[in-house]
């Protein structure tokens, strides 16, 4: 039996080792699970970490892993300062959604006008669009007590909706011959967010994210804000008393993360998605849960594991090519991260001791 | 529009179906909120018992076996949650939401190969000439067993609960677990059952989904069912009997607008499919604004890791 | 005077990682006995008892009952066994009504309205009436003492155990309560009694068994000692009371008025009407039950709850509507009574906890951006000055001791130079010579010119250190009175005298 023992002061070494603990948990147990599929479990592993970045394709994977990375990155980042404060916001894929219909919407108003403006117009449109989004639940839970991560939560499917709505209504290309889906960006230049350097993958929305990662670094360390947020995630009653506002904090927390998932569905309309479309929202904003809690809501943690996660899509794509492993395989196998992370996590609190029964 | 299209009765019968799902999910939940836990990983156990449900019924031609196999689906991944959060202590909201990704990633690897299959059908209960009174017989004595089934379930947490002493044990667990291990309660063991009932009860309206409401398998076939099941909980505050009533409510706003897309209304089919995802909102506006004693119902302890410090 | 022998204790030994909580413990309790178990906080009295009721083993030794082997591995056989135990804190649940609490508390609880007529009947016939219907989070602390009295009750114990029960009694509750325990030792019932109230057990108990620092020190008769005696034996050390320089009084400092705040938590007190005024260089005392508005009053001075903008005044400026920190910017600090998760954050560090209310009056903050070096540096003043035992400034506030941590809380309040301070149970759960040392300072503090206000559920602290009394009751605060010559049952009377106990009081007047 396990018997757990409180450690007096949070171990930081464990708390650094305990992501790559996971990581290689993950692996045995995903190679387990890629074995009972009938796959050689070392190959679709090697095809998933090692192939994109060393591989035959690698000088074009390589880009990619920006393109994956960068949504992830910028999700997460916003989610990790909720869930340091014990504000639960579970739907940045809706607010990711919103912020790309509301910032295209400001695109698509201008068209074909050419003007500099546009684009950083629809840059605030998409963080305005997800940080409306953002702010429902917050603006719920302060004023009516409501649970925040069932109404973000629901609003994901809402928001689903009204991208169908969109996507064949009022954002539809009227050239389109009927299809549904909007206009795309990328034949239109003032509203467009193209790679940035060529084979790189860097586009505006990877330079948003690396600027965050510097501005949460900074927010967390250095600012009273920061110290509040996770004041507030520790020991609430603390944070009353040292002074923060919860309500405040609520709204802070779900508008920032809201803005930033708002800009990451901006930033992917304008560039790698294009348009406006049904299909257009692949899970970025779940998986970016992942992300946070994999970076250990720590902004440098969060830009690794971003990368990481990345790796996981485009590896994950081509086992599905290359070697025919069903791409739920890899959804599953990014649930099972998490498990073994929050399983690990523990060491970082308590030590964990091995006793027989009766000898306690 | 042609509102003379819907038929109350046969209205009235088949929210009694469509409800099934989120009232044996809720109803697990209930008992796992109420012993101080909260599993956000309903949907995630949902849909493992919608799919283990699906291939046992498929796999022994009987539905039976397939709701005892989506039972034990939703128990299994339950396990999971039990032992992260009850012996690790990991976060529950954190460990909620991984089960719920893990489950979907699962389900559709294990559902691979099973999409456009027919499951054995569920027979009806014979209620023989019952079955043909006017109005009431359409109503009451037209469905299958886990329609009623799920009816007594609640009867019998609702029992439980108030008038044993395990329910008396469970509800003190879930108020004050410091004090429950100071009387010599085994906090972890009781919550641990508790989360595998509810595992078991959400794999069970799974099972329902794909074996008798669709009935084939689908990729993210409960669509969102698991969250509404939670939603439930706070609506009904913790009550059963009200978890009946708020999933009669929800069925019968998911039967309504289908049937009013059928019927072609003029509100368009986007609002109507949105409608269940705001209602639930609203729901939980209501229910929660009301502040003080009627909040009462809310397990104090819920959400709290307990670890016995010496 | 020979009784036989219930049960012996011999040799017990039980450590954790780091501490010896009790070393080779031995004594012996007889039947109809009521025996003290004396000692400081930490000295090993709970992990002593926690092992005869079952909820943890020992790791050495063995102990007997009524002469037989007993080695109770879990609560329940401990019951079984005529073992009960009446906790500290206690073991209720709020949510639950009185029958469903103490069937909780039975092995074998009869069906719910029995027992409700058992409860009834039990609790009349020692003076501790109860209605089994009532939501235990209504009551107030001395009739959930009762809940726990009477779960055990009906179990027929031999040997009742009681972790300090007085503290959360009025004086006339603890003359009720003790004319019940002298009835039931008269019925043939073992008390072991804990405490570290030297006057109490004088008057109560029969023999007494005194720990220090796990380790059995004496054993005595306690009606044959003086409380001075007593009280060195349980310390090992003479202590000085704390002292203070006569001061003249200034200007008020600190004036509430007409304070009316609702409680946020459903079983908690409203403060009704409170007014009262403290001036500069003066220390008030505010005694009372647990319960009766202590939290909330704390909160609604601390500026955590809000209230009208004159309700609450320093220096003559209304700062009733500000926060926390606007407050201590107008001079007032405050220290909560849980130190973990409200007066300091378990998880933080002892820098970022000195931030946590040092932030504005220490100017640790410049444009929202945190000045860690500034912080460090006064952390470590705060840890010299207060004699705060840690290894560094960068320790976890939950890895330091009970004392150690209330002097860190309260040495950063001290530190910031507050002209008024708010102290919550200030040495609640502090073993005596910290609790000296914290008296001291807040007498120092008001020499120096600061108003202090000591909340505090032991009379004895508020008789030492305050100049003047007030009670709260109720969320009601009375007139405070001068403490030089109040009587204790004058202060009894004034925190509400016995609660809930009309139809008993006529019974124990006799012998109260």
């Amino acid at each position: 039996m396990l018997r757990l023992e409180k450690r007096p002061t949070p171990s930081q070494a464990w708390a650094w080792g305990t992501p790559f603990l996971a990581v290689a948990l993950t692996m045995v147990a995903g190679g387990a699970m890629f074995a009972m599929l009938g796959k050689n479990p070392i190959e679709v592993i090697r095809t998933i970490f090692w192939d994109p970045l060393f591989g035959e394709f690698a000088w074009y994977l390589r880009g990619q892993l920006l393109v994956k990375a960068g949504p992830l990155v910028l999700i997460a980042i916003g989610l990790s300062l909720g869930f340091r404060a014990g504000i639960w916001n579970i739907g940045a894929e809706g607010q990711y959604i919103m912020g790309a219909i509301v910032g295209a919407a400001v695109g698509l108003a201008a068209y074909p006008t050419e003007s500099r403006w546009i684009f950083p117009a629809m840059i605030m449109g998409g963080a305005f669009g997800g940080w409306v989004w953002g702010m429902i639940p917050a603006i719920l839970k302060t004023r009516f007590n409501t649970n925040e991560i069932l109404v973000s939560l629901m609003l994901v499917y809402v928001a689903q909706t009204i991208l169908a709505m969109a996507s064949t209504s009022f954002l539809r290309n009227p050239e389109g011959s009927g299809f549904p889906g909007s206009r795309n960006f990328n034949s239109y230049p003032a509203a467009s967010n193209p790679e940035l350097i060529a084979g790189t993958g860097m586009h505006w929305g990877v330079v948003a994210a690396l600027v965050t990662v510097i501005w949460a670094y900074i927010l967390l360390q250095r600012h009273l804000l920061g110290f509040q947020i996770k004041l507030a995630g520790q020991a609430p009653r603390a944070a009353r008393f040292h002074g923060v506002n919860p309500n405040r904090l609520v709204m802070l927390c779900m508008g920032i993360s809201g803005a930033l998932a708002g800009l990451a569905g901006l930033f992917e309309v304008t560039g790698p998605a294009g348009q406006i479309s049904i299909d257009f929202n692949v899970g970025y904003g779940f998986t970016a849960i992942i992300v946070a809690f994999l970076g250990r809501l720590n902004p440098v943690g969060i830009l690794l594991a971003g990368l990481l996660m990345a790796l996981t899509y485009i590896g994950g794509e081509m086992a599905s090519t290359n070697l025919g492993l069903p791409s739920a395989a890899i959804q599953a196998f990014q649930g099972m991260l998490l498990f073994f992370l929050l399983a690990v996590d523990v060491m970082s609190n308590y030590r964990i001791r091995l006793f027989t029964m009766g000898a306690k | 529009m042609d509102f003379g299209s819907i038929n109350p009765a046969v209205l009235i019968a088949s929210l009694m179906v469509a409800s099934v799902p989120i009232m044996l999910a809720a109803l697990g939940e209930l008992v796992v909120e109420k012993a101080g836990v909260l599993n956000l990983g309903v949907e995630g156990m949902m849909i493992m018992g919608a799919i283990c449900g699906f291939i046992t019924a498929v796999g022994t031609g009987s539905p039976v076996m397939g709701f005892v196999g989506g039972a034990a689906g939703g128990a299994a991944l339950s396990l999971i949650f039990a032992f992260l959060t009850q012996i690790l202590l990991a976060n529950q909201v954190a460990t909620g939401l991984a089960l719920t990704m893990f489950g979907l990633g699962l389900s559709s690897l294990m559902g691979q190969g099973y999409n456009g299959i027919k499951p054995p059908s569920t027979g009806k209960v014979p209620f023989g000439p019952l079955t043909d009174i006017p109005v009431l017989g359409r109503i009451l004595f037209s469905h299958d067993w886990v329609v009623y089934g799920s009816i007594v379930i609640v009867a019998a947490v609702w029992y439980v609960l108030k008038f044993t002493r395990a329910g008396l044990v469970l509800r003190a667990v879930g108020e004050n677990h410091d004090a429950a291990h100071a009387l010599g309660y085994k906090v972890q063991r009781i919550r641990l059952l508790a989360i595998v009932f509810g595992g078991a009860m959400a794999g069970l309206g799974g099972a329902y989904v794909s074996l008798v409401r669709v009935p084939q398998w689908v990729d993210g076939i409960t669509a969102g069912a698991g969250w509404i099941a939670l939603a439930i909980v706070v609506f009904a505050s913790w009550k059963p009997w009200r978890v009946l009533i708020g999933a009669y409510l929800f069925g019968g706003i998911t039967v309504l607008q289908l049937n009013l897309q059928a019927a072609g209304s003029r509100i368009p089919v986007e609002y109507l499919s949105m409608s269940p995802y705001l209602i639930t909102i609203l729901v939980l506006v209501i229910m929660s604004s009301g502040k003080g004693r009627a909040s009462l119902n809310a397990p104090a302890a819920l959400g709290q890791n307990f670890h016995a410090a010496r | 005077m020979t009784r036989d022998t219930l049960l012996t204790v011999e040799g017990i030994s039980k450590s954790y990682p780091g501490v010896k909580a009790n070393e080779n413990v031995t004594f012996s309790i007889g039947v109809g006995e009521v025996h003290a178990l004396l000692g400081e906080n930490g000295a090993g009295k709970s992990t002593l008892v926690k092992m005869i009721y079952g909820l943890i083993r020992p790791d050495e030794g063995r102990m007997t009952l009524r002469g037989q082997a007993y080695q109770p591995l879990k609560p329940r056989e401990a019951r079984a066994a005529g073992v009960a135990m009446v906790f500290q804190h206690f073991s209720l649940f709020d949510a639950l009504n009185v029958a469903e609490n103490v069937a909780l508390g039975m092995g074998n609880p009869p069906p719910q309205r029995a027992l409700a007529a058992k409860i009834r009947e039990v609790s009349q016939g020692y003076g501790l009436p109860l209605d089994p219907e009532r939501l235990v989070g209504d009551l107030s602390a001395g009739e959930r003492q009762r809940v726990e009295i009477v779960r055990c009750l009906l179990q027929d114990p031999k040997l009742l155990i009681m972790d300090e029960p007085t503290s959360v009694l009025t004086p006339q509750e603890v003359n009720i309560l003790f004319a019940t325990l002298r009835q039931l030792a008269a019925e043939g019932t073992s008390i072991l009694y804990i405490s570290h109230k030297l006057e109490e057990i004088r008057s109560l108990c029969d023999e007494a068994t005194i720990l220090r620092r796990g380790k059995v020190v004496a054993t005595c008769t306690p009606r044959e000692k003086t409380a001075r005696e007593l009280a060195e034996a349980m310390v090992g050390a003479t202590l000085t009371p704390p002292e203070r320089a006569g001061s003249a009084l200034g200007a008020v400092a600190l004036e509430v008025k007409g304070l009316t705040v609702a409680s946020a938590n459903p079983f908690g007190t409203s403060l009704k009407d409170i007014s009262f005024a403290v001036r500069k260089g003066e220390v008030l005392g505010i005694g009372g039950v647990a319960g009766n508005g202590q939290d909330e009053l704390l909160l609604a001075l601390s500026g955590e709850m809000r209230a009208a903008a004159d309700a609450v005044r320093i220096d003559g400026v209304g700062v009733g509507q500000l926060g926390p920190n606007d407050r201590r910017r107008a001079g007032l600090c405050t220290a909560p009574e849980e130190r973990l998760g409200h007066a300091a954050a378990p998880d933080m560090s002892l820098v970022e906890n000195a931030l946590l209310s040092g932030a504005v009056r220490k100017a640790l903050v410049r444009n929202g951006f945190v000045d860690w070096t500034a912080t460090r540096d006064w952390t470590a003043e705060i840890i010299a000055k207060f004699d705060v035992r840690t290894p560094g400034t960068g320790t976890a506030a939950r890895a330091l001791s009970g004392g150690n941590l209330q002097k860190f809380v309260l040495g950063r309040e001290i530190m910031q130079n507050p002209s008024v301070i708010i102290v919550n149970q200030p040495t609640w759960g502090v073993d005596a010579a910290a609790a000296a040392f914290i008296r001291q300072a807040l007498l120092d503090l008001a020499t120096a010119g600061a108003a202090v206000v000591v909340i505090s559920q032991d009379i004895d602290e508020i008789l030492e250190v305050a100049d003047r009394f007030a009670a709260l009751n109720e969320g009601r605060l009375s007139p405070p009175r001068p403490t030089k010559g109040l009587t204790v049952d004058e202060i009894g009377l004034m925190l509400g005298g016995a609660h809930g106990m009309h139809e008993a009081e006529g019974l124990h007047h006799a012998e109260a």
